[in-house]
């Protein structure tokens, strides 16, 4: 069946099956392969898009229900000329090693600093502990968080994660 | 594949009742892990979101669209409790109640909430609606009382609600996890006291025997917490699985009952 949705911004039409994702279809039809495959059950957080204004897991959207839905990939957040500030905070802070949960991460960090800019260092954990890291250990990550949310001192970062 | 997307619960009805096996599919949160992992390819989907009826939350009516992230804002203390340890933010933004209820798993957080406080499932179909108490619709591990070409329209919950209530719940991390014991207690002022455990049986059970130990006490003793503990231990039956064995499932009953009752008395 055809889906007509928009990503980005933009009108997007796709030829789904039946068990398709979002982040299939985002990903194998649409050619976005910002948001990342990984456990396909809502585990990781690692597929994580914006979903008509709601942070979700890609995986667990059916795309067939997506018709007329508004998302924001990873994609969708720097403009033509520059990052992101929450892009920017995870590459200055070096909150990045292999990469693979970082646009989750980021598209989750870029949604809490939307919802609720002045979230506390516990309510940002609480905010991002449907994304797993194996790599950088979390302690980059919250100083990231910290340091796009314009904290001078990102207290608890360096606590044990 | 074929999908239908109502936007009312006339269109709903009308769709279910042309075609009552369709699957039903709320926040998919529990439907699409079996679809991306099992392999389960449903032929009918009728999709739930769209559905405004059923995101109604009027007093003691829950609509079963209600999303775990507006029972974490919403008027019940327990029910707001257990809504904010499920999974994740991207889970709570998109999973029910109503999905919760369709799952039937023994661990489901909302069901320990809904069985301490006597709750009734509002279910209907073409031309029927039917309410029943939660342990009428609850029958089994992932078996409810629901019939082809029906849906899950909310829950109702009594008139009065005792505002003495908590929920608790066991597992190796605060998020992300399935309980290995979950818990609910509630108490009135006059002392009555309800309390429905999960994941310790085919599906959440009351336990009688300890509820009516305390039931009368306007104050409870540290001895009869220690009986209370032991009658709630005896009367669960849980099994071993990968998340725990059934002994410590058992002891862990006990224990998490006695702290979830503990928050419900004076201090
Ligand atoms: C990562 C992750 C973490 C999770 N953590 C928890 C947790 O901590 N605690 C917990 O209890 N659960 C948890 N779950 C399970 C799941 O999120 C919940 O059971 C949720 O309530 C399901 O709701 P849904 O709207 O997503 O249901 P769906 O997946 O859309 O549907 C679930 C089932 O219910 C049926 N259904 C849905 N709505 C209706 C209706 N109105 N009438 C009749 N049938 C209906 C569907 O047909 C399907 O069989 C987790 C799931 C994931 C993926
Ligand atoms: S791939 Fe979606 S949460 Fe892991
Ligand atoms: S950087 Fe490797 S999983 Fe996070």
């Amino acid at each position: 069946m055809i889906v007509t949705l928009e990503v980005n911004g933009e009108r997007r039409t796709a030829e789904v099956a039946g068990w398709e994702s979002l982040l299939w279809v985002l990903r194998e039809r649409l050619g976005l392969t910002g948001a990342k495959d990984a456990c396909q059950q809502g585990e990781c957080g690692s597929c994580s898009v914006i979903f008509d204004g709601q942070l979700v897991c890609a995986c667990l959207v059916m795309a067939a229900d997506a018709e007329g839905a508004q998302v924001t990939t990873v994609e969708g957040l720097a403009d033509a000329t520059d990052l992101h500030p929450v892009q920017r905070a995870y590459v200055d802070e070096g909150a990045v090693q292999c990469g693979y949960c970082t646009p989750g991460l980021v598209v989750a960090t870029a949604h809490l600093l939307t919802e609720h800019p002045d979230a506390t260092p516990d309510e940002v954990r609480e905010a991002l502990a449907g994304n797993l890291c194996r790599c950088t250990g979390y302690g980059s990550v919250l100083r990231a968080v910290a340091a796009a949310q314009g904290a001078s001192d990102p207290a608890g970062a360096d606590r044990e994660a | 594949m074929q999908i239908e997307r109502p936007r009312d619960l006339d269109e709903l009805l009308a769709g279910l009742d042309s075609h009552p096996e369709a699957t039903l599919l709320a926040g998919g949160t529990d439907l699409m892990v079996d679809v991306n992992l099992s392999h389960h390819r449903p032929e009918t989907v009728v999709a739930l979101r769209r559905v405004d009826d059923l995101a109604t939350w009027d007093d003691g009516f829950i609509g079963a669209g209600v999303t775990y992230a507006r029972m974490e804002a919403g008027p019940h203390p327990a029910l707001a409790q257990l809504a904010r340890t499920v999974g994740s933010p991207q889970i709570r933004a998109t999973g029910t109640i109503g999905g919760n209820l369709g799952t039937a798993s023994p661990a489901g957080d909302t069901l320990p909430f809904l069985a301490a406080v006597d709750a009734e499932v509002v279910v209907a179909s073409r031309g029927d609606r039917r309410r029943l108490r939660w342990e009428d619709f609850l029958l089994g591990p992932k078996h409810t009382a629901l019939r082809p070409g029906e849906v899950i329209v909310g829950v109702q919950l009594p008139e009065r609600l005792p505002q003495r209530q908590a929920f608790a719940k066991i597992g190796v991390r605060q998020a992300m996890v399935i309980a290995t014991v979950n818990c609910c207690v509630v108490r009135d002022e006059d002392g009555k006291t309800r309390i429905a455990l999960g994941a310790v049986g085919p599906t959440v059970v009351r336990t009688p025997a300890a509820e009516e130990l305390v039931s009368s006490q306007q104050q409870v003793s540290a001895t009869m917490l220690d009986e209370f503990q032991r009658l709630v231990s005896d009367d669960v039956t849980p099994i071993t699985d990968h998340r725990a064995t059934e002994r410590y499932r058992r002891h862990a009953a006990g224990v998490l009952a006695r702290r979830t009752l503990e928050r419900c008395l004076p201090r």
